[in-house]
């Protein structure tokens, strides 16, 4: 992989600095000999796709993962970051994209809590800390009573709490992960505002958005990352969008996908309309047997909260869904499975497998009723059932009674998906589906996609890896809040177009 | 299959009953005769009725403390009702206990299903209730042992082949609640429901009505234990089996049930509730005072929880950061 490096400013010393850090979970290298340079006063750019490593960095400056390699330089100085107090002790600060704040405590004690200023007897002394909550909210502009309840606040003004706590430790480096994430364009102009505001008081800070025109707006310098790597860095003004894309996307070389001759027939899924109150609206399109239909979109698009609906786990959607031509209602997900579409989650962990249960079990959870007689379990079809799915997956343990919990994720993932495969569905929509596996992994859950494909199953792969979603699907829906803004066929698919439609670029 | 069941959670408690028995019977030959471990069976069995309800109930990650309470109610109306028709056929009560339990369960189900009230808040507030309730009809009066019928006190402690009714009737539902557990599609359900819900929701298992079904098992067996407890002591007043509903959990939690749900077996509660058993009727033998029974049970539960906590501490981790080793 190419790695350039621009040393325009190469006269100022990095405030933090990151040399060769890696990190290894079981069997994937989140961070393999990245590197990071904050200014003092300057905004930096932290940009990659989905997986590409940024929140493990930032769980390694804010002391939450330990790096396995590679070094922590403040102010020139080699350190180490055991724990979340050191790193705060140390001066890094993080604003979290879900801010974690505490919603019956006032404004002032949420900005101190931890740190509260002393009185007699070790006491907090509740009027200084008043008095200091307001001290700080003012220098950053926010007209909020330190003495009002959290909870009574917009989700701007909690923004901004959270800010105000990250600067009463006395930062010198704020991390901001994706703070416009829930702001509106006018709450979005402050927080501008506010930004300009700490780089003039000379903090670092470190800005993680996937939104192009933000990081034109506000960042000074940017770094890129992919696949836990890391590619360039620079100053923004010396590049343009299409460079960034390009270098954000640049294909993995690893990867290679199987090659396929899509042999597509009738209309099996005709989904007409779709809308729901606050997550997407009017998404229409019809699916056909032996396609893949990848869902394209940045991370709160609405993409899982559509399928979601699709598969009856969220009610409150209005529109029609036709299967094979019938028009079917679906009130929960044993609706959807009985009507043949099945889903296979996102998050193994929450939504997946069921990591207590054996894997046979898991496996045959929802075909019970296809396994069992007047609410009696048939162990022997259940046994049989589960078998033929483990073979099919090929899925190696060593035996069927092991626990789902003590299998490896690759494998987590595919008790998943024979669960699913299990219950002969038309339709199955993939979520994510290798998310969090490593390369090898990944090409056989491809592998595996295009069988299904090959089979006359209809696929919808949701995906956020862009190699993915070219390398596998025949046509790509693109949303972007809650929308659908483009259908892109397969040879139309390029990185550069996909991004621009999903960041409205 | 046999190396499973020997690393089994169950087998080490098994060890750890025959340790302690085996202490005891270093000083105490007696203890360990076969008809002094029944009677410590028998005993115990209350104990095993309602830690077998309470362990379906834990398992979908729910709680009952409503389980003594029940058992109080159902027996003080059972002992009225016998009071007042002293020829009503054993059979009669045993079918009104268990449906009077029942209800009171589905009541607990119901608040928890339909309304969405933390589990813990509902049996805590029915708790109450149901002894409220028996203060209302008893006027707070006892229903003595002369004031039942003859066959109303006998049926439990009735031989059947050596073993009183009361023991049958716990191994009885040991046997019946471990085909219900491990073999029913609603005792699949409620291993999913506790163990995730999302994805048992995902799976099309209806998670609010598993805990419903699991609440009114474990109210049923509560108003049979009712009955059985007020016939076998001969006597029903408002305070009967006050506070018994903890050591219920404490059965269950040393049996290896986890209380964060979908962890758990009926021998494990089985065996939890016997570790109790074997306690609380050693501790005067070896004349110990009964309050260290307090004491001991509160340390095993600790002890148990921490090695569970342990046993799936690794597991965890892998399910977070999980991948395959790489090729």
């Amino acid at each position: 992989m190419h790695a350039t490096t621009t040393q325009s400013n190469s006269h100022q010393v990095p405030v933090l600095s990151l040399h060769g850090i890696t990190k290894i979970f079981p069997g994937v290298k989140a961070l393999d000999d990245v590197k990071l340079n904050l200014y003092p006063g300057e905004v930096t750019a932290l940009v990659g796709e989905n997986g590409a490593g940024k929140s493990t960095v930032v769980k390694i400056l804010t002391g939450i993962y330990q790096p396995d390699g590679g070094t922590i330089y403040v102010d020139g100085t080699a350190t180490h970051l055991p724990t979340a107090q050191a790193a705060a002790a140390m001066g890094i600060t993080a604003i979290h994209q879900e801010t974690v704040l505490f919603d019956e405590l006032s404004v002032a004690e949420n900005i101190f809590l931890g740190h509260a200023p002393r009185g007699v007897f070790g006491l907090i002394d509740r009027s200084a800390m008043v008095r200091k909550a307001a001290e700080i909210l003012k220098s950053i502009g926010a007209e909020i009573d330190p003495a009002q309840r959290l909870r009574d606040l917009g989700i701007a003004n909690k923004h901004l709490v959270a800010i105000a706590r990250a600067l009463s430790t006395d930062a010198r480096v704020v991390i901001m992960d994706e703070p416009t994430a829930a702001l509106s364009h006018k709450e979005i102009q402050e927080l501008y505002e506010l930004v300009e505001k700490l780089k003039a008081q000379n903090k670092a800070i470190l800005f993680i958005s996937h939104k192009f025109d933000e990081i034109f707006h506000i960042a000074d310098r940017f770094t890129v990352y992919r696949d836990g790597q890391f590619v360039a860095d620079g100053r923004v003004d010396e590049i343009n969008e299409g460079e960034l894309v390009k270098m954000m996307v640049g294909r993995n070389v690893n990867q290679i996908f199987p090659t396929r001759v899509p042999n597509i027939g009738k209309d099996v899924l005709e989904v007409d309309n779709m809308s729901h109150p606050t997550e997407f609206a009017g998404i229409s399109f019809t699916l056909r047997r032996g396609e893949i239909l990848g869902f394209y979109g940045l991370v709160g698009a609405g993409r899982s909260e559509f399928m979601q609906s699709l598969f009856g786990i969220t009610h409150a959607a209005t529109g029609t869904i036709k299967i094979d031509g019938e028009p079917i209602t679906i009130r929960s997900s044993a609706d959807a499975t009985q009507a043949g579409i099945v889903y296979v989650p996102e998050d193994r962990g929450t939504q997946g497998a069921i990591t207590a249960l054996p894997i046979f079990q898991n496996i045959t959870l929802p075909s019970l009723k296809q396994t069992s007689k007047n609410g009696f379990i048939r162990l022997a079809e259940e046994f049989a059932l589960a078998r033929e799915y483990t073979q099919r997956l090929d899925l190696r343990a060593a035996s069927l009674d092991t626990l789902t919990g003590n299998l490896s994720g690759g494998n987590q993932q595919k008790v998943v998906i024979a669960k699913w495969l299990a219950t002969q569905p038309k339709v199955i929509i993939l979520d994510e589906p290798t998310k969090g596996i490593d390369i090898g992994s990944k090409a056989a859950v491809h592998e595996f996609m295009a069988e299904l494909a090959a089979q006359g199953l209809a696929v919808i792969m949701v995906s956020s890896e862009i190699p993915e979603i070219i390398g596998m699907s025949d046509r790509v829906i693109v949303m972007r809040e809650g929308r659908r803004v483009a259908e892109i066929s397969r040879s139309e698919l390029t990185p550069e177009t996909l991004v621009r439609h999903a960041a409205g670029i | 299959m046999l190396r499973k069941l020997i690393t089994s959670r169950e087998a080490l408690l098994l060890g750890a009953i025959a340790v302690l028995l085996g202490l005891i019977s270093l000083r105490f030959p007696n203890f360990v005769a076969p008809s002094n471990l029944a009677s410590v069976f028998n005993d115990t069995s209350p104990l095993i009725l309602l830690a077998i309800g309470q362990m379906i109930v834990i398992l979908t990650k729910c709680i009952d403390l409503s389980v003594a309470a029940n058992l109080a109610l159902t027996g003080m109306v059972v002992a009225m009702i016998n009071v007042a028709f002293p020829n009503l056929p054993v059979a009669f009560i045993l079918i009104i206990a268990v449906m009077l339990g029942t209800l009171m369960g589905m009541v607990n189900g119901l608040l928890v299903w339909k309304l969405d009230i933390p589990p813990i808040v509902v049996t805590l507030g029915t708790m109450t209730i149901f002894r409220g309730i028996i203060f209302l009809i008893s006027d707070g009066k006892w229903v003595n042992s002369h004031e039942m019928s003859p066959a109303f006190k006998a049926f439990p402690r009735a031989e059947l082949f050596g073993l009183p009714v009361l023991s049958w009737i716990a191994i009885l539902a040991v046997i019946v609640f471990t085909i219900v557990m491990t073999r029913t599609t609603f005792g699949r359900a409620a291993y999913a429901a506790g163990g995730n819900s999302h994805a048992a929701t995902y799976a099309g298992i209806n998670v609010g009505r598993t805990q419903f079904v699991a609440f009114t098992l474990s109210g049923a067996l509560a108003g049979l234990t009712g009955y059985l407890w007020v016939s076998r002591y001969a006597v029903a007043y408002v305070d009967i089996a006050g506070g018994f509903e903890l050591d219920v959990v404490a059965a269950c939690v040393i049996g290896g049930v986890a209380i964060t749900g979908g962890i758990g077996t009926v021998g494990g509660a089985l065996l939890g509730a016997l570790f109790l058993g074997v306690i609380k009727n050693a501790l005067p033998v070896v004349n110990i005072s009964p309050f260290w029974q307090l004491a001991i049970s509160g340390a095993a539960i600790i002890i148990a929880v921490t090695l569970n906590a342990r046993a799936n501490r690794r597991k965890g981790r892998i399910i977070l950061k999980s991948a395959e080793q790489p090729a």
